[in-house]
């Protein structure tokens, strides 16, 4: 079992136990309260369904921007030396810890109608992100991306990049020497990475309601759906929704825990 | 040695529980001070559960309160009516509750939480367009048309519910881009113009200033909602609530309320 030979320490466990029920019993009063008589019908109707359906996407699209994009502005983090870079690496980490609505108020004066960007693109080509699908994904990527670059950066800053120089000396082509060497030995922090981020966007509210309103179908991502279920006095339906949430995301994480374990 | 640590940790929980309750008990005072409305004696902070509709209004009620009375603080949550009604079921220590409709004060009285609510002023709803009605909005069934980006309170929300209402009054479908959680946020949408229009209060026209402009909506097709207040069983501070709801109801706070465009209650 115990693998250094720690011995048992009670003060230790007994903290430690305090925090893992912490977390724990919430999670244990939604199951309890949770409306099982009627669960697969709260879940499976439109409105449940359409919100699950649209996180889903808006979540996997919004990782899929943070590997294109979120990849080369970690590596230029962790390899490449430049003046400023600190500053660069704050402000692109910086929505980790702003409150995600200041985000969406951020967005909204940026990529809005009337915004920096937003308004030249408006009346180039009549389309604007707000109350759209794409605005979601915006959104999301504006919270959850940070999570990928600092993960990736700090994977990519701790390797040895000896290892690197070795194959290059021996012939292997850049490409090769980041598809067999870089890629091999950065997996588990990739990995992880993404994992964090699409997590995050998963649970993404506060930038999203705020830049891309709530609409069922449309913007009305899962967190919207039981934030309004719960604020109408629908707390079934909030807490059924909830739930599919924490089912997922758990798994999730856990299956990917074991597997950058084994890797 | 165990039981030494166990009844340390007892008493950092107990100090833990005294300094929570102390701070929430930090703005009592021992000052009470004579109302003017009903002649009881005050003291404490009141705690008031009120519709975002209503922000101004009382923010403006509050500090008139405060100064009549010596030694009372008003603290205000506001929220859509819906939020308030389930926060109050869940026993959050409200004094009073002040809703946008009549539905959600029900949710809460046949719940037994409160008892007799009073209408207090009654509101009419109105389109705001940007300043100067860019998208010439004449009418409610100009929010109709496509090209017009709509937003709407969400139909659980008080604003939402009478929004639908007069949509059917007026025998037309609108699309919102989207149904946000307050009237405030659809205020929000309108003034940074990522709305072209928007259905709120009449207040909130008022509110709005030169950012702004209003688009009347005939008495035919608009609905008139009432306001109503109610003092919390529950109530941490029950004098203080009673105070406070015949300060909204005397001349004083009707004549607040009237200034920020609301009507007098219908009854």
């Amino acid at each position: 079992m115990s693998r250094s030979g720690q011995r048992f320490n009670p003060v230790i466990s007994g903290l430690a136990a305090i925090a893992a029920l912490f977390f724990i019993l919430p999670l244990t009063g939604l199951v309890i309260r949770a409306p099982w008589s009627s669960m697969t019908k709260t879940i499976t109707s439109s409105g449940s369904l359409d919100a699950l359906w649209l996180t889903l996407i808006a979540s996997l699209a919004t990782t899929a921007l943070a590997l294109i994009f979120g990849f080369p502005l970690a590596w230029l983090l962790a390899r490449v030396q430049f003046r400023g870079k600190a500053l660069v690496r704050g402000l692109t980490t910086l929505p980790m810890v702003l409150p995600p609505v200041v985000g969406g108020i951020a967005l909204l004066l940026a990529y809005g109608r009337r915004g920096l960007v937003g308004e030249p693109l408006y009346s180039a080509v009549g389309f604007s992100l707000p109350f759209t699908t794409p605005g979601v994904i915006v959104a999301e990527s504006f919270v959850a991306m940070p999570f990928f670059v600092i993960t990736l950066e700090s994977g990519l800053s701790s390797m040895n990049t000896r290892l690197e120089d070795a194959a290059r000396s021996l012939g292997a082509s850049r490409l090769t020497v980041f598809r067999r060497v870089t890629l091999p030995l950065i997996a588990p922090s990739l990995l992880a990475g993404t994992v964090l981020a699409w997590s995050r966007a998963v649970g993404e509210f506060g930038a999203t309601i705020t830049f891309a309103g709530n609409l069922p179908g449309v913007t009305q991502t899962a967190p919207l759906a039981i934030y309004i279920s719960q604020s109408s006095g629908k707390i079934d339906e909030a807490i059924a929704l909830s739930l599919v949430l924490v089912v997922v995301s758990l798994a999730v994480m856990i299956g990917t825990r074991n597997r950058s374990r084994s890797a | 040695m165990r039981n030494h640590r166990a009844r340390m940790g007892v008493a950092v929980i107990c100090l833990a529980i005294v300094a929570m309750l102390a701070a929430a008990c930090g703005t009592s005072s021992s000052s009470t001070v004579r109302t003017t409305a009903a002649s009881q004696k005050v003291s404490g902070a009141v705690v008031v559960f009120a519709a975002a509709s209503l922000k101004d209004a009382f923010d403006q009620i509050g500090k008139q309160f405060e100064q009549a009375n010596q030694g009372v603080s008003v603290k205000f949550n506001y929220a859509g009516s819906s939020s308030l009604a389930t926060q109050i079921k869940q026993a959050a220590p409200a004094d009073v509750f002040a809703s946008a409709d009549t539905t959600n004060m029900d949710t809460v009285t046949n719940d037994n939480l409160a008892s007799g609510p009073k209408n207090f002023a009654s509101n009419t709803l109105e389109i705001m367009v940007g300043a100067g009605n860019p998208k010439h909005i004449k009418s409610v069934s100009d929010l109709a048309n496509s090209d017009v980006k709509v937003a709407v309170c969400a139909s659980d929300v008080p604003c939402g519910k009478y929004t639908q209402e007069v949509f059917k009054k007026a025998g037309v479908t609108v699309h919102p881009v989207s149904e946000e959680t307050s009237v405030s946020s659809v205020v929000t949408k309108v003034t940074l113009g990522e709305a072209d229009a928007g259905v709120v209060y009449t207040t909130d026209v008022k509110a709005g200033g030169d950012k702004i402009s209003g688009v009347t909506i005939p008495a035919n097709q608009n609905v008139t909602a009432e306001y109503p207040i109610v003092a919390l069983k529950d109530a941490p501070n029950k004098d203080g609530a009673t105070a406070f709801i015949n300060y909204v109801l005397g001349p004083a706070g009707q004549k607040v309320l009237q200034s920020f465009g609301f009507k007098p209650a219908g009854k």
